[in-house]
């Protein structure tokens, strides 16, 4: 049945108008024609500039009526429109006045904030017409899908181990044997790989649209182009990166990313996006006109009284998150990532600039924060915070999290890669960082699950670099080296960079399965860095976001090269899902409900029972009670982790457990391949069931289950 | 280009025979003829897709469409589509709603 308000009311310039509809913002296919709409709180007129698509000028312009607009909104709907080969933009009127914080030019072309399929950057790396005048253009996009009954997994958060990945680099190196490489439809390719090694969410950076040749310069050392590759720049909120896609070329993004995700679904993976809203990519004051500062400057920046960019997030601009307005287009966004893709939750980047006020100041109760946390589309999406910004804020342990948000814990990576170097004084961080840091996030309704656990990400060194170099090695950047984290709490085992040397790589293998188990065993939820299972190395580059060739791409040779490293990674994931006791949610608490005589955690040294917590320690051990997982729901084996971070043996005494119980090796990482980790119903049975050795610098976890 | 294709519809089977380009265009008369066929017995309905140059978002639309609106039991069937097409059904992932094959057999 056809609508009473679907007909032409005007011409003008032989395009059939009608008044459009406010709701949704952006631009929709309605039947017969398109609704556009737009907000400014502070233009005075509007233009709607359609182009067909890639040529360089516009075919029409087309004013908004002032009838048409209503409140702060320029709405039209445009008929017969070729909705698959035009890209439409604006121009917006206004006071070019930097005190007031306004720099409307009636004459750029702007996209649409909404923009859901951007064009001007379709293939990754095609060098773009510069003199175009419109570089970054809104299109229309069906945005129905067919998911085949597909919806958001809702893993319980306590069960995810989460896979940090970025899109190009994960299949972009020739050895990764996909058919098309760096794109959506590569991940889909490596679907078999991903299952395989056992991750059940992976965690995207950032796949909304942005310019890769933002800042792009010759690199000193190779002259290659240094482009902007990981992406943390946003041009447009709403449309995935054409760029990302193998459809890209056909503007078919949408349905490729969608296919993807409804792929990785099927296959029991979420996924997470990393998301971007501490700043775009039109920069500081000298930077282009994209969208947001010439549609309403002074709604989407925070400005300083003369009407200049604050600068917190150190990229140029800071958008106003807590600006009402701002923060309806944030709410807009991830609904509609969140109903339109099924996205399963979302990281966001220098979250700390969502709790900045208007003027820059942090808020106890940042009104976005809430509304995201209690926003009902949202719901069951993760939400996670990396809790600090470019601009002094840093909030781990003090994000607003409402009981719904969790947290990069940057102290978790930073007290663990200290422990594993072997330095001393940190028994008592290690203890809470094991327990899901309840020094932290005690008061946290979502407990432990406030805790997201990485020792890497895509922010510094791999894994394998961790272990590798003591210091950045970021010539390559063209920065002299300035650039990136100096405080990397790395260790090199003896060498800086790659060696023959067979004892230090043998160490460096051991501490890189130190770090995996650690990072497995802990309460929390895990995050691991793509390529770490495989060994890879970015050659001691710990900031490789302009790196888009070897240095960042994962070398999928590495997989056969460091076999050893991958066996370990999957067999550590699997211990990790079977072992609920391992996953509980809540923290500790000092009863014994279940009557088993036994704590939750009991913490142990080389003596059983009596940890050595002095500033000089190097040795600590753990044991979780299987009665006590899922909170006395469930019933789990005795898991017992001795950490041994001294250059000597040490011999563990090991608790006593029930007598029906014996204690069996899962991991050894002093020991070589096969014995360094046991699938479940094969884990090795000891002997001596009273003490363990465990080896210089090594990790050990056992078990205590019923005879065999 | 210029879309021809034709609708045949014989003993429970529809043929569609496709040819130059399949987009928003031209994508509706096709939506169409397939509406016509609703409420009809009908258990496969082929694609020959030999002489099909591209096919867009709104044709990709159009092939998911038929079987929504004919019946999610049919079986689809997508003949001698070229290379270039092929990807771009793999790529957005409507591959997995048809069976591709170079030949049909009746």
């Amino acid at each position: 049945m056809e609508r009473i308000d679907t007909y032409p009311t005007q011409k003008y310039k032989g395009f059939n108008l009608r008044p459009g509809r406010p709701i949704p913002f952006g631009a929709t296919i309605i039947p017969g024609g398109i609704n556009f709409s737009i907000f400014s709180s502070h233009a005075t007129g509007c233009e709607l500039v359609l182009f067909k698509k890639r040529e360089p000028r516009p075919f029409a312009t087309i004013p908004f009526p002032d009838a048409f607009r209503i409140g702060n909104v320029f709405t039209m709907i445009v008929f017969d429109l070729d909705y698959e080969n035009i890209e439409y933009g604006y121009h917006m009127d206004g006071p070019f006045d930097l005190q007031q914080g306004h720099r409307f030019d009636k004459h750029k072309v702007l996209m649409d904030p909404y923009a859901k399929v951007i064009g001007g950057r379709d293939v990754w790396g095609e060098e773009p017409d510069w003199d175009d005048i419109y570089q970054h253009r809104a299109r229309i996009v069906f945005d129905d899908f067919d998911w085949q009954g597909d919806k958001p997994l809702e893993v319980p958060m306590e069960d995810l181990i989460i896979y940090e990945m970025h899109v190009r680099g994960f299949t972009c190196h020739r050895s990764s044997g996909v058919k098309h490489p760096g794109t959506f439809a590569g991940i889909r390719e490596k679907i078999p790989y991903l299952k395989k090694l056992g991750v059940n969410c992976i965690e995207i950076m950032p796949v909304h649209e942005f310019d890769e040749f933002e800042n792009s310069r010759p690199s000193p050392v190779s002259g290659e182009k240094l482009m902007n590759y990981w992406g943390y720049s946003n041009v447009g909120f709403f449309a995935p990166k054409a760029g990302y896609a193998a459809t890209g070329r056909f503007g078919m993004q949408v349905d490729e990313l969608k296919a993807t995700i409804k792929d990785l679904h099927r296959n029991g993976i979420e996924v997470i996006l990393d998301v971007v809203f501490n700043h775009t990519a039109e920069g500081n004051e000298d930077g282009p006109y994209i969208s947001y500062r010439g549609v309403d400057n002074k709604t989407y920046y925070i400005l300083t009284p003369d009407g200049y960019f604050y600068n917190f997030s150190g990229c140029g601009n800071t958008l106003n998150c807590n600006n009402p307005i701002v923060r309806g287009m944030i709410l807009d966004c991830l609904r509609y990532w969140a109903s339109a893709y099924h996205i399963d939750g979302f990281r966001f980047d220098l979250a700390s600039i969502l709790g900045r006020d208007q003027n820059g100041a942090p808020m106890n109760s940042p009104p976005l924060i809430e509304s995201l946390a209690f926003d009902p589309i949202l719901g069951k999406c993760k939400l996670i915070a990396e809790a600090w910004d470019a601009g002094g804020l840093y909030q781990v342990g003090s994000f607003p999290g409402w009981g719904r948000w969790a947290e990069w814990n940057g102290k978790y990576r930073d007290d663990i890669r200290k422990f594993l170097k072997g330095e001393v004084g940190l028994l008592g961080a290690m203890g809470q960082r094991i327990q899901g840091s309840p020094d932290l996030y005690r008061w946290h309704e979502s407990g432990a699950c406030t805790s997201v656990n990485f020792i890497t990400c895509h922010d510094g060194f791999t894994l394998k670099d961790l272990v590798s170099y003591n210091g950045k090695h970021n010539e390559a950047n063209g920065e002299d080296n300035r650039d990136g984290n100096n405080d990397n709490d790395s260790w090199n085992c003896g060498w800086e960079g790659e060696t023959e040397d067979v004892e230090i790589n043998r160490l460096r293998r051991k501490q890189m399965k130190n770090a995996i188990s650690i990072l497995l065993v802990s309460r929390g939820v895990p995050m691991l860095l793509s390529g770490d299972e495989m060994g890879n190395t970015q050659f001691g580059n710990n900031n490789a976001y302009c790196q888009d060739n070897e240095i960042s791409w994962l070398d999928w040779d590495n997989q056969k090269k460091n076999k050893e490293i991958f066996n370990f990674v999957k067999g550590m994931i699997a211990f990790r899902k079977s072992h609920s006791v391992l996953r509980n949610k809540t923290y500790f608490q000092d009863r014994d409900p279940e009557d088993c005589g036994y704590p939750e955690i009991s913490w142990h040294g080389i003596k059983a029972w009596d940890a050595d917590w002095s500033d000089s320690s190097r040795t600590i051990a753990f044991m979780f009670c299987g009665k006590k997982a899922k909170q006395g729901k469930s019933n789990d084996d005795f898991i017992y982790t001795a950490i041994n971070m001294d250059w000597n043996m040490h011999s563990f005494e090991l608790p006593a457990i029930p007598e029906q119980l014996k204690w069996y090796v899962v991991v050894n990482t002093d020991v070589e391949p096969p014995e360094d980790i046991w699938c479940a119903g094969e884990e090795k049975a000891i002997e001596n069931q009273f003490e363990v050795l465990v080896g210089p610098r090594s990790v050990m976890v056992l078990i205590g289950k019923k005879l065999k | 280009m210029e879309t021809n294709f034709s609708v045949n519809y014989k003993n429970k089977v529809v043929k569609v025979t496709l040819a130059g380009s399949l987009d928003a265009k031209r994508a509706p008369a096709l939506a169409d003829e397939i509406k016509k066929l609703i409420g009809k017995d009908i258990e496969k309905i082929v694609f020959f897709a030999k002489d099909l140059e591209y096919i867009s978002s709104a044709g990709l639309r159009v092939i998911i469409f038929s079987k929504q609106k004919i019946g999610t039991d049919i079986k689809l069937y997508m003949v001698g589509a070229t290379a270039d097409v092929l990807d771009v059904i793999r790529m957005s992932g409507i591959d997995n709603i048809m069976e591709i094959t170079d030949i049909y057999e009746e």
